[in-house]
């Protein structure tokens, strides 16, 4: 019962990754890191309510991480702002610079 | 005053420590000095004189032991006995007497001060070998006095002449030291003492065998022979004529050529053990004395004549203590130590006198050559009488102090007919050399007019020791006049004292042969009634050995010292080859060894230190791929980690399957995407590189 809960979560998660690995705009990085937290939060509450049914800890947990999903968001779109500043622009190519 | 004979020596070494260290530069003041030194010792040693003539019998010794073993002892300290006392007055008297005298015959000299330090050194080191009271300070002393008489003779250093007579001198007296010193280590092995009363009484008491006995004693007598100048060792002493004159004068006539008597005289208890030690002692002083006397004959240099004078009467003196050790050992009665040590006695007055005067003649006329004097007694009032006084002294003329000593000898040798001819032969030759020398420079027509006309009388500090010397050498003889009853032979005595009894036989025929002499020197070189060319002519197969004084110099040149350098030659191939092949074989070997340890250091030290760093830059260089600075690349290793983490425990734990086939496909395409990865880098880099460019 609870197979397409999960795999709404998996479809949402791949996407996610997906656009993170793929995405060049860190902007993009950004939402698709949202889409992922969000995959996580269904299969918590689904966790919740058909295998650990004696609390609302998968709820609590899935509202936490909304909670630092939106303080992450906020840290990110800082960094957003300061590599705009230094490389007049946003993409992940202009970051590269910490290598080798 | 005994108990402080160990002054006498310092008294001059004070003397020179101060002219080197502090006075040197004040010319007088150091000569001053030298001589106020001098003449202390000498009053010291009169008074120690006339103490010892109170206690013959009992000896003073003091010793200070500054090794002390168990079986073994070295001493340092004075023995004064008479023969000691004896020698101390002739060392000071000859000593002042020429210190004196330099200060006028040295005027002038740039090494003035230094003339005088290395002359009270010298008579620290004579003094010191005379108050010894051991063998073993005796050899100290006795190679200080080497060493003071090699500086005097080459004073004069920058004369290639005198610079190789002090090498000579030295390197020949050391001959007879390497002898000496055999004979000393022979003493301390048998004797176990070094102490002149200690090995006497063990070389008296029959402990020792005979043969160690005649062996020490003829070892001992080699040093004798190097430092008195007899044969075979005789041939530095004319050389060392190169010195200047007072050095001649004191070292080499009266007194350091007389410590190899003296060192006779002391170990006399020691030849009086072995006849045969004894015997060779006495031969060798007779070949001596008859060969210098010979030499003397003929040769022309003023200061060539009175050195082997010295070595004739240093044999006499030898001859006569060896025929005293040769007697006494078969149990007769003789009177050769008493006349041996009474003839170094007055030979030492007279023929340091002889020395100063031919020092005063020299400094006049400014030659060697008697040829080239002639009628100087017209010019030099003091110095010619004084000579003349010295000559008829030591032809022994009664009564002059020479007399009374060679008739002694005379005595001690009259019981051999050998050496009965050979002292009256050497007595006539010597009268005759002497004289020879007196007529030829001080009578008769000038033969250099030149010379003749500069010569002048010298300064009075050079003539006043002359005089002085002048009145010893006719009174010092008379100490031992035969007709006192405690007369020199009761005083200095080995053994029992000798009482001299006058032999007029013996002292007429003396006198005789002495007279003839003289008169066959008046003949020849005065009234040239006989012609001293002719005689020359006549003998000319002698005159030429005799002016060549026997060839030595030339046998030992070739026997001796061309096979030495020969040798040398040999030695210093063997030296430039071997040697030093070894040498730089060394360093040839070490350079190549050295190439070999750095091709080691570059290749395997250097190498593994590099080869570290390069498996760890290779390694790098492999792993570097993952840091690619892209962020998406490393979520995506994160990402296919933990994919390959949950494949990996699917397999294992739920498929059960032992070898996780499928996650170590998926590692490997992983690694591939890596390295895919790597390149696409670097052709990025290549575009962004050329689109900067652009």
């Amino acid at each position: 019962m609870m197979l397409p809960y999960l795999a709404l979560a998996a479809i949402l998660f791949s996407i996610g990754l997906f656009g993170v690995l793929t995405r060049r705009n860190t902007i993009g990085i950004l939402m698709s890191l949202e889409l992922m937290f969000n995959a996580v939060n269904i299969n918590f509450v689904t966790f919740n309510k058909f295998i650990w049914t004696d609390g609302l800890v998968g709820q609590m947990f899935a509202i936490f991480i909304v909670v630092v999903a939106a303080a992450e968001a906020v840290v990110g779109l800082a960094i957003v702002l300061l590599l705009y500043r230094n490389w007049q622009g946003i993409d992940t190519d202009h970051v590269s610079v910490m290598k080798w | 005053m005994t108990e402080y004979t160990f002054l006498i020596p310092l008294l001059p070494l004070f003397a020179f420590i101060m002219i080197v260290f502090f006075t040197r530069w004040k010319e007088m003041f150091s000569a001053l000095l030298s001589i106020a030194m001098i003449l202390a010792a000498w009053v010291m040693s009169v008074v120690i004189l006339i103490e010892t003539l109170g206690r013959i019998d009992e000896p003073f010794q003091w010793a200070y032991k500054f090794v002390n073993l168990p079986n073994f002892v070295l001493e340092i300290g004075t023995l004064v006995d008479p023969l000691t006392a004896v020698m101390l007055v002739v060392v000071t008297t000859v000593g002042a007497c020429v210190e004196i005298y330099s200060v006028g015959y040295m005027h002038n000299d740039p090494r003035f001060s230094r003339f005088f330090a290395y002359l009270s050194l010298f008579l620290f080191s004579m003094l010191g070998l005379v108050v010894a009271n051991n063998f073993f300070m005796i050899f100290i002393f006795w190679e200080l006095v080497g060493l003071t008489s090699y500086l005097l003779i080459g004073f004069w250093f920058e004369k290639k002449s005198a610079a190789d007579a002090c090498k000579k001198a030295f390197i020949t007296t050391r001959v007879g030291d390497l002898g000496f010193l055999v004979g000393l280590f022979m003493i301390g092995i048998y004797f176990g003492t070094f102490n002149y009363g200690g090995v006497f009484e063990i070389a008296g008491s029959g402990v020792i065998p005979a043969g160690i006995l005649t062996a020490a004693a003829i070892f001992v007598f080699c040093g004798a022979v190097g430092k008195s100048a007899q044969w075979p060792l005789h041939v530095w002493l004319p050389d060392a004529m190169e010195g200047p004159t007072p050095v001649s004068a004191l070292i080499h006539a009266a007194t350091m050529v007389a410590a190899g008597v003296y060192l006779v005289a002391r170990s006399m208890p020691l030849f009086v053990t072995s006849a045969e030690a004894s015997l060779v002692v006495a031969i060798i002083g007779l070949i001596t004395s008859f060969m210098a006397a010979s030499i003397g004959l003929v040769q022309n240099d003023i200061k060539r004549i009175l050195a082997y004078s010295t070595v004739s009467q240093l044999g006499y003196m030898i001859m006569a203590l060896g025929l005293y050790g040769y007697d006494t050992a078969q149990g007769h009665h003789s009177p050769g130590f008493y006349a041996g040590t009474f003839h170094l006695m007055t030979h030492a007055f007279f023929k340091g006198l002889l020395f100063l005067g031919a020092g005063s003649v020299i400094h006049a006329v400014h030659t060697n050559d008697i040829q080239e004097m002639g009628g100087l007694a017209r010019k030099m009032k003091l110095t010619a009488p004084t000579f003349m006084i010295a000559s008829l002294s030591i032809a022994g003329i009664f009564p002059l102090s020479g007399f009374w000593s060679k008739d002694e000898i005379v005595a001690a040798a009259s019981h051999y007919p050998i050496f009965l001819i050979g002292t009256l032969a050497i007595a006539f030759m010597t009268a005759f050399y002497m004289w020879r020398l007196c007529f030829l420079t001080f009578f008769g027509e000038p033969r250099d007019q030149h010379r003749f006309d500069h010569a002048h009388e010298s300064p009075k500090n050079m003539t006043y020791p002359l005089v002085f010397l002048a009145v010893l050498s006719i009174c010092a003889g008379w100490v031992g006049l035969p007709w006192i009853h405690k007369g020199f032979a009761t005083f200095v005595y080995h053994g029992e004292a000798y009482e001299p009894h006058a032999n007029y036989l013996l002292m007429a025929i003396s006198l005789i042969v002495g007279l003839s002499g003289i008169y066959l020197a008046y003949l020849m070189y005065y009234k040239k009634s006989i012609s001293a060319d002719a005689m020359a002519e006549k003998f000319k197969g002698l005159y030429k050995l005799l002016y060549n004084k026997y060839y030595f110099d030339e046998i030992y040149q070739k026997v001796v010292i061309d096979p030495v350098m020969a040798f040398a030659g040999l030695m210093w191939k063997f030296d430039a080859n071997v040697i030093d092949g070894a040498v730089n074989g060394t360093g040839w070997l070490t350079i190549k060894w050295s190439d070999i340890k750095e091709w080691f250091d570059t290749w395997i030290v250097d190498g593994a230190v590099n080869g570290c760093g390069w498996v760890v830059r290779q390694g790098a260089n492999i792993l570097r791929f993952m840091q690619t600075g892209s962020m998406q690349f490393y979520a995506l290793f994160i990402a296919v980690l933990v994919v390959l983490f949950g494949l990996y425990k699917f397999e294992v734990k739920f498929l059960k399957i032992g070898w996780p086939t499928v996650t170590i496909i998926f590692i490997l395409g992983v690694t591939l995407l890596a390295l895919l990865t790597r390149i696409t880098q670097i052709k990025f880099k290549a575009n962004r590189r050329t689109d900067g460019e652009e």
